[in-house]
């Protein structure tokens, strides 16, 4: 099963509420999968020098040893501990400190990074998990989440969504591909590289591949209509704004409600409930194989 | 009807309403109810079994009235997948869009539903009857065996794919019919019973003479060594 939504702000003066949208939305899909659950918030980064990276810590990896190694490492960081997640902000290069957090330290996981994104995502009941990480308090302009009933791969962080395979991209996936082991070749050949044998990093991958080639995200989903064999809904995510697809059979569910200030996007209509004027929204199911985009 | 009684799906749960729903003292004259709040829910008004008129105000989710029996459902929103699923009599009136699979495997009653539908509607339809003012999208009417489908639109890919003995008829495009699905001639009991239809939707502003009508070519569902390959 595995519900996704995102919300993405017309009206930014809504900025500041994303966060307590965003958590109506993860409730309302709560009992579609209720596993794991991940959100990736974009906000406006106004010091352009920053990057920010989402990092998870595994195995009960202190937050004090782990801001204690890393500052060792590099100077003038600013770190924010969110549950076992940290937000760690630099100026510095971001292959120096992807390559240390990923060479050096084993009980780390880097989610994503970039200069608008952060990433949480954690195994256990969506409810659970959205009040560990006080997503009410979030603000920003553009969300995406996803609540995960597993069924290809194992209920770990990793196999969590969203995937982050680019700076400032993510991906969630309602469904299954059938393609991905050997997709996942061919990607790798192509200098990408993937931390899970989960089948929607594959997707998440081949967007990041296709951005990178100047690809816009509409032009990237349009082709991957014919790359990416199998079932899904798709919402993908870049810093300016955010796009959905479903596969041509569209039997994975979505609905999209929009607004003068909002579009929202959910499995269903009971995660879009709670949205102020939804029930004057316009209404409508994406079309099956048809790219649908907002601030791209 | 007697007077209308008001459920309010904030102030009572899903299961207080529709267990109340499905209850109803046979005696009683309490007929009329109004439903609100919604919110999406699932399976709102699933398997009411007697004669009543329900008016649900808002958004559903999946399976409202599904299993429906006598009563009249009608939704002032959209509905999710599954409306009306294996409904046996009653009308249900959606005046908003309905997502896929309405009235899938449903045995008889009346789906109206007034904006469009999604994939596979009357899927393995076994005697309902339904009217879409709008369009319908891919693979609708698969395998329906039995009952009427009027599309005042248009139809998606694969319309009718390996059909039985359900009666389809289609006022716009049909972007491409499935496996033994072919156009029929329309004689004098398919137009009066197209007509009777339209009539039962309040449908004035289509000519049951615009309407083409698809059926089953039988020659899929009876057993032919030269199509084994399609089995």
């Amino acid at each position: 099963m595995c519900g996704i939504v995102g919300i993405y702000l017309k009206n930014k003066k809504l900025s500041k509420d994303l966060g307590k949208y965003l958590t109506g939305m993860m409730q309302g899909m709560a009992t579609r999968g209720p596993d794991s659950a991940g959100f990736a918030i974009y906000s406006e980064n106004k010091k352009s020098k920053e990057f920010k990276y989402s990092v998870c810590l595994l195995n009960n990896y202190s937050f004090n040893v782990f801001k204690k190694t890393i500052s060792k490492k590099f100077n003038k960081l600013k770190l924010k501990q969110h549950s076992d997640h940290v937000i760690l902000i630099s100026d510095i290069e971001p292959k120096k400190i992807i390559s240390f957090i990923s060479s050096e330290l084993k009980d780390v996981s880097l989610v994503g990074y970039g200069k608008s994104i952060e990433i949480f995502k954690q195994v256990g009941n969506p409810n659970d998990v959205i009040k560990n990480f006080q997503l009410d308090k979030f603000s920003g302009t553009h969300a995406i989440g996803h609540t995960r009933m597993a069924t290809e791969s194992a209920i770990t962080t990793n196999g969590s969504h969203p995937y982050s395979t680019g700076q400032d991209e993510c991906l969630v996936h309602n469904g299954s591909l059938s393609n991905h082991n050997n997709l996942r070749r061919q990607l790798l050949k192509q200098g990408q590289s993937f931390d899970s044998e989960n089948d929607t990093e594959v997707a998440a991958g081949y967007v990041s591949n296709s951005l990178s080639k100047k690809k816009t995200l509409k032009e990237t989903l349009v082709n991957g209509l014919k790359d990416l064999d199998g079932f899904y809904t798709f919402i993908a995510g870049t810093r300016e704004g955010f796009a959905i697809v479903r596969d041509e059979i569209a039997c994975k569910p979505a609905v999209i409600a929009e607004t003068k200030d909002y579009v929202a996007i959910a499995s269903e209509f009971q995660a879009m409930a709670h949205l102020p004027g939804v029930n004057a929204a316009k209404i409508f199911e994406p079309e099956p194989g048809v790219v649908y985009s907002w601030g791209n | 009807m007697g007077e209308l009684i008001k459920l309010d799906l904030k102030k009572k749960t899903l299961r207080e309403v529709n267990d109340l729903l499905q209850n109803i003292d046979p005696k009683s004259n309490l007929r009329n109810y109004l439903v609100s709040n919604p919110s999406g829910n699932h399976a709102v008004c699933a398997g009411l079994k007697d004669e009543m008129d329900v008016l649900i105000k808002g958004h559903v989710g999946y399976y409202c009235a599904g299993m429906n029996q006598k009563a009249l459902v009608t939704i002032e929103g959209n509905v999710g997948t599954g409306v009306a699923e294996n409904m046996m009599s009653g009308t249900v009136h959606v005046k908003g869009n309905a997502s896929q699979s309405a009235g899938a495997t449903a045995h008889g009653g009346t789906l109206i539903i007034d904006g469009n539908t999604s994939s596979r509607c009357g899927i393995s339809m076994k005697g309902i009857d339904i009217i879409v003012k709008g369009s319908v999208g891919h693979m609708s009417a698969f395998m329906a065996q039995a009952g009427n489908m009027v599309i005042c639109g248009d139809a998606g890919e694969a319309l009718g794919d390996s059909l039985y003995e359900a009666k389809l008829f289609v006022r716009g495009a049909v972007k491409s019919l499935g496996a033994d699905c072919e156009e029929k001639k329309i004689n004098k009991k398919d137009m009066e019973i197209l007509k009777s239809l339209l009539k039962k939707a309040n449908i004035k502003n289509f000519d049951a003479k615009d309407f083409k009508m698809y059926g089953s070519a039988r020659k899929l569902y009876n057993f032919n060594i030269d199509n084994v390959s399609e089995y």
